[in-house]
């Protein structure tokens, strides 16, 4: 499974995630590796397998959508690195 | 007999009867924890002063108990250590990252908050690979744990922390959680026992995500009797996770009683899992041990579980596609540090890069490769397809026997460094673990002897989802029949 440097830099830029230069030569080799290992996976027949999403059997989870107590809005901020006004601050999303 | 020898429950039973003190067995796991944790490393954070308030108070409980005014719940004045990617309130929660530097949860997971209602003192926080990820407790930012029987050696991971501290007898038991195989491998290279409930049994809230479908809290203790102890505590519904199974949950303890006896129990050994290339004693030691379950009476028989060499890359597509997706959250703006960049999309991505480690970061690479416009129904969808035919060979094998025997891990432990730079060489060691997530049924790892190096060896038992009584009444009469559980590191 070959890999090119710009499909490596697309999928960090999907991921949010910087990498230097040689981060990314290295992340492109040891992901080839692993994506020719998981290879093997393309041999097996599933056509008639369904697909596990998880283990449990699907049963209704839902409840009452009914107020309840939660997180104070100052516990809720205390941990922000930034924070305005009672809400939490952002780098600016336009400019 | 030293208070730090003591299991979980002889201390549990002596201090309701009043023979120990908890102030007295909080200091002497706190002296143990003062004398080696330096060149093990197992803690990341240590409440002394507040184990040792709630020591005093439980002292308090424990008198006016035994004077027939009010209860001393099953632990009260047990000291315990949590695995450092769940949540305890007033503790710091690092996951082993540098991206949640100084975050400190405002709860505790629900495992916890029920095991601190039954009395338990939580000691403080063990070391982990970064948010779980990895075989070895390496990959945390934080620097390795050593394994109590050769510092020179990993404890396993990703639960290596509370493995090592169970190990050196820093505390009778710990939490830790298994995606694949985090409870279990660790409790093997360690040489104590581990176990890792059916996904559904225990809730999963304040366990900081990894692989969703496949997360699960675990217990490492120094016997069965007390791994059943704890989960008994934390098992059963949770509102708050809407993955919890609203089943009773039985009294495991109840089962573990009596003559140790296997005589109607059908063990399978399947064939797929002693493979070219593991280590002898391994194999002979698990043999052995299978032929002690037969003494007791089992059924011994082969079976086949014929997708076994397909777990390895499904899980390692699903489990990093899940990642890809639960660590989206961590970007600089709710909680955890931010690094200043010019605009909003440079803050996260240069807050991901710098704060997350190697291992973190390919696993994101490869989850979010996986999930990407044109690869998804070749990678994921067909991991999770695979996924079927692996439970289904669980499924067929469990009509035919009981419970499955099996290595936990194809080596003991490997040295510190030695499979860091191969990640696939490092995906290996959790070869015979992650089966048992990928089809959520449970996984008890047992000491069942040592390598020529006398570094311990662990057998895995496997049974159906909910069947841990069954699990832990083998393992447990397995352990009353053998020793190598009371065996300890010499520090």
């Amino acid at each position: 499974m070959a890999l090119t440097r710009e499909e490596v830099e697309h999928i960090a830029h999907l991921a949010h995630l910087n990498l230097t230069a040689d981060e990314a030569a290295r992340y492109r080799e040891q992901l080839e590796a692993i994506l020719d290992y998981a290879a093997r996976l393309q041999g097996v027949d599933t056509s008639s397998i369904a697909p596990t999403t998880s283990v449990l059997a699907p049963r209704p989870v839902l409840r009452a959508d009914e107020p309840r107590p939660s997180l104070a809005p100052d516990e809720a901020l205390r941990q922000a690195p930034d924070r305005a006004r009672g809400q939490f601050r952002v780098p600016p999303v336009f400019e | 007999m030293k208070l730090t020898d003591l299991s979980l429950a002889q201390a549990a039973r002596m201090l309701r009867l009043g023979e120990i003190s908890s102030k007295d067995l909080v200091t002497a796991c706190l002296e143990r924890i003062d004398r080696h944790d330096a060149t093990q490393h197992a803690f990341l954070a240590l409440r002394a002063d507040a184990a040792l308030e709630e020591a005093r108070q439980a002292d308090r409980r424990l008198a006016a108990a035994r004077s027939g005014q009010g209860t001393a719940p099953a632990l009260l004045g047990v000291p315990l250590a949590v695995k450092d990617v769940l949540c305890v309130e007033g503790l710091p929660c690092t996951c082993g990252s540098k991206i949640l530097e100084g975050f400190y949860p405002p709860f505790d997971a629900t495992g916890v908050a029920r095991l601190r209602a039954a009395g338990a003192i939580v000691m403080g926080k063990t070391n982990t690979d970064e948010f779980a990820m990895g075989s070895s407790t390496e990959n945390s930012a934080y620097g390795v744990t050593h394994n109590p029987w050769d510092a020179a050696r990993v404890p396993g991971g990703s639960s290596g922390g509370s493995a090592a501290a169970v190990a050196a007898r820093m505390v009778p038991a710990a939490l830790g959680t298994d995606t694949g195989g985090s409870v279990r491998q660790p409790a093997s290279f360690c040489g104590i026992t581990g176990l890792k409930p059916s996904y559904g049994r225990v809730s999963r809230y304040g366990l900081v995500a990894y692989g969703s479908s496949l997360d699960c809290l675990g217990v490492l203790a120094r016997t069965v009797e007390d791994t059943a102890l704890v989960l008994g505590l934390m098992a059963g519904h949770d509102p708050l996770d809407s993955t919890t199974l609203d089943q009773p949950v039985p009294d495991y303890l109840q089962s573990l009683a009596g003559e140790p006896d296997l005589h109607g129990l059908r063990v399978g050994v399947p064939r797929e899992y002693f493979i070219a290339g593991m280590q002898p004693e391994v194999e002979h030691a698990v043999r052995q041990a299978v032929r002690q379950m037969a003494s007791l009476g089992a059924d011994v028989r082969e079976v086949s579980l014929p997708h076994t060499e397909y777990a390895l890359p499904v899980y390692y597509l699903i489990a990093p596609a899940e990642a890809s997706a639960n660590l989206a959250r961590y970007d600089g703006m709710r909680f955890g540090p931010r690094e200043a960049a010019p605009d909003l999309w440079k803050t996260y991505a240069t807050t991901r890069g710098d704060r997350f480690g190697a291992e973190v970061k390919r696993r994101i690479m490869l989850g979010t490769y996986a999930l990407s416009a044109g690869y998804y129904d070749a990678y994921y969808g067909q991991a999770q397809k695979v996924r079927t035919l692996i439970r289904d060979d669980f499924d067929r094998a469990f009509r035919e026997v009981d419970l499955i025997a099996c290595p936990v891990a194809p080596t003991t432990a490997f040295r510190i460094g030695e499979n860091s730079s191969d990640p696939l060489a490092m995906y290996l060691e959790d070869v015979f673990t992650l089966p048992a997530n990928l089809a959520g049924i449970p996984g008890l790892a047992l000491p069942c002897g040592f390598d020529l190096q006398g570094l311990p060896i662990g057998m895995q038992l496997n049974g159906p989802p909910l069947s841990e009584l069954q699990l832990l009444r083998a393992g447990w009469s397995y352990q009353q029949s053998t020793a190598w559980h009371l065996e300890a590191p010499a520090l």
